[in-house]
């Protein structure tokens, strides 16, 4: 009997896989573009933002969005990157969830002559025909503006401790040098220790306590994203120290809950990274479908927020 | 203490002297706000829920089993909780739901396996996956931040001690008790060493596999309870990311064989302390983030092959066989 039923179950689940594969061949012919979007995961809130920004701008601009969530996992990206190779979907865009390893995978995608457009982080590979475009934030310029701030706001020697994003990740390695390149021109200022939180919150935290013990006296922290930093937060709390003010906390990104933190006076400067790209990814997809040429670097719009401008900002968040 | 404890205690403290060479303040440890306050404290909070975890799948090893859906769980009770909380409700309501929905879970796992039969590691794989998917649609994507004060108890609150910690030892004393002073951890024993002969002696083997399987998700729910609520918020993604890998690692450390049978709460305790330890003090000496896993991996064999029976520097006495 058991048998019978699984044997049921699985020809239901074949006939609907062929199903879909059907369609998805039609899907290809009748004019309207088919994306497929590779998606890091849902990590944090900035994430999120951008997957619905992504979601939203497709269906607004009339694109067939195949989307795929990977879970921050490499394998799962080129998965989902091949499967859409092999569905001969019209343009391929996703956010490399590590800089390297993309080559084999985009060479795929190149011979099947499907363009990839890179979205919010970059590859680092020698052969850039592998992509159109890479749209997205200017991570170096980020650590920069953070250690601008730095260095404009405090004066005599500071300790700094920085929290890491996933490593290997675009966004880690270039928010750490756009912050170096700055802060080098004062050497009283002084990284005293670095770790990731893997942009997690309790990644923040659990790094955060260990610094607080192993390193007295931190004057400043440095968080590659808001998340860790509202980890971070709650260590020093736990502590017994003041956030935003025993301790200046300086994050990037702008995300929602940071922004609250920011008002609140828990965090001292927000460097933004802006999510909302779907729309400029929806006009460059149609562009690079019809052939025109785009520019090989996009950067996204962002600015800066301080405690005073978060709280004006605040009502309008989207995200 | 037997030899199999021994090494991973060893490990323990050689971590601990490392740290307090590097950080001399390690072990230091103050009174602020009634309670205490200190790495090592810090080790013991963070630890608990890998505790916790690792006794529920003492026992399910100790069946011959494997429990990987527990991290899943984990993120499922958080989500519950959170998710509970945000939409105005209260913290125990919520925590008392995710419990109930964990023991479900439990339930569907040892359906599987006790009752269709299917292998451990493949019934439980499947929970492991959709489970995820499962706290991703409770959530919706989102990570859920919550405030409440008596849900932060259960992760980052102190009755002199963590709250989370306090938790775990009792669970612990709790199997302890039940196991060791009744029958009923010989009984997980027999049926791990031959569920058969078991049944066939009269052990209810079906009954008790599935008991295992339900208090492994109940534990995979507290302890996901205890994630989400020291950081005030339900990450469906990365609460209890790969928890299931660490309380393996932490159960086979203390002692207890894949193979089911014979199995050691204390050494599975102190599996999970190491670990935890372990990973605060990549964190405290500064190995850089690209060394990390190394650095871990490199522990961690080095305690396995100390313990492994032909791998430990005790001179051996009897003449080794060829071909065996």
């Amino acid at each position: 009997m058991l048998k019978k039923i699984t044997v049921a179950v699985s020809s239901i689940l074949l006939l609907a896989a062929c199903g879909a594969g059907g369609g998805d061949d039609a899907a290809g012919d009748d004019g309207t573009i088919t994306m497929g979007f590779a998606q890091v995961g849902a990590e944090s809130g900035w994430r999120t933002a951008n997957t619905k920004s992504v979601q939203e701008a497709a269906k607004a601009a009339g694109i067939d969005l195949k989307f795929s969530d990977a879970q921050q996992k490499q394998e799962n990206q080129i998965k989902a990157i091949r499967s859409y190779v092999q569905q001969k979907v019209d343009v391929i865009a996703f956010s490399p969830v590590v800089e390297t390893g993309w080559d084999t995978v985009l060479l795929e995608a190149k011979r099947a002559n499907i363009p990839v457009i890179l979205t919010d982080r970059a590859i680092d590979s020698e052969d850039t025909s592998l992509y159109e475009t890479f749209l997205g934030s200017d991570f170096v310029e980020e650590g920069n503006k953070a250690a601008q701030w730095l260095l404009d706001n405090t004066t005599g020697a500071q300790k700094v401790v920085e929290l890491q994003g996933t490593t290997g990740a675009a966004p880690a390695i270039d928010r750490k040098k756009g912050f170096e390149e700055v802060i080098a021109s004062r050497p009283d200022i002084e990284i005293v220790a670095s770790q990731t939180g893997d942009f997690t919150r309790s990644g923040g935290k659990q790094v955060m306590e260990a610094f607080l013990r192993s390193t007295p006296d931190i004057d400043v922290v440095y968080a590659h994203n808001d998340d860790m930093g509202l980890g971070a937060i709650e260590a020093i709390r736990a502590a017994g120290k003041v956030p935003g003010k025993d301790i200046t906390i300086i994050t990037v990104d702008a995300v929602k809950a940071g922004m609250e933190a920011l008002a609140a006076g828990e965090i001292n400067f927000i460097v933004e990274c802006n999510p909302l790209l779907g729309e400029q990814l929806m006009d460059l997809a149609k562009k690079v479908v019809a052939g025109e040429e785009v520019p090989a670097r996009v950067v996204t719009e962002e600015g800066t927020f301080t405690q005073e401008q978060a709280k004006a900002a605040l009502p309008d968040r989207q995200y | 203490m037997n030899r199999r404890l021994l090494w991973p205690a060893l490990a323990l403290v050689a971590l601990l002297v490392l740290n307090l060479v590097v950080t001399p303040s390690f072990f230091e440890l103050r009174i602020r706000d009634g309670h205490l306050f200190g790495s090592l404290v810090d080790v013991l909070r963070n630890g608990a829920p890998t505790v916790l975890i690792a006794l529920g799948m003492t026992l399910v090893i100790a069946t011959r089993g494997i429990d990987l859906s527990v991290g899943a769980v984990a993120a499922i009770a958080g989500a519950v909780a959170c998710t509970h909380l945000a939409g105005g409700g209260d913290a125990v309501t919520g925590m008392v739901l995710a419990l109930l929905v964990c023991a479900v879970l439990g339930l569907w796992n040892g359906f599987l396996v006790a009752v269709l039969g299917i292998q451990p590691i493949i019934a439980t794989l499947v929970l492991m996956i959709a489970g995820r998917g499962v706290a991703m649609l409770l959530t919706e994507g989102q990570i859920v931040t919550v405030d409440d004060d008596v849900f932060r108890q259960v992760g980052a609150g102190f009755v002199v001690l963590p709250v989370a910690i306090l938790i775990s030892l009792a669970v612990l004393g709790g199997v302890a008790l039940v196991t060791r002073r009744t029958a009923l951890g010989m009984l997980i024993e027999s049926v791990g060493v031959n569920p058969e002969a078991s049944r066939l002696a009269g052990v209810r083997a079906r009954t008790i596999i599935w008991t295992v399987y339900v208090f492994a998700a109940l534990c995979a729910g507290i302890a996901g309870l205890m994630i989400s609520s020291n950081v005030n918020a339900a990450d469906a993604n990365n609460a209890g990311l790969w928890i299931e890998m660490d309380a393996i690692l932490a159960v086979v450390i203390g002692g207890t064989l894949l193979t089911g049978g014979r199995y050691s709460l204390l050494g599975t305790l102190l599996g999970a302390l190491t670990i935890q330890t372990l990973t605060t003090t990549v964190y405290t000496i500064g190995v850089p983030p690209t060394a990390t896993l190394v650095f871990k991996a490199a522990v961690v064999i080095v305690v396995c092959l100390l313990q492994a029976p032909r791998g430990a520097p005790v001179p051996r006495r009897e003449p080794e066989v060829v071909g065996s």
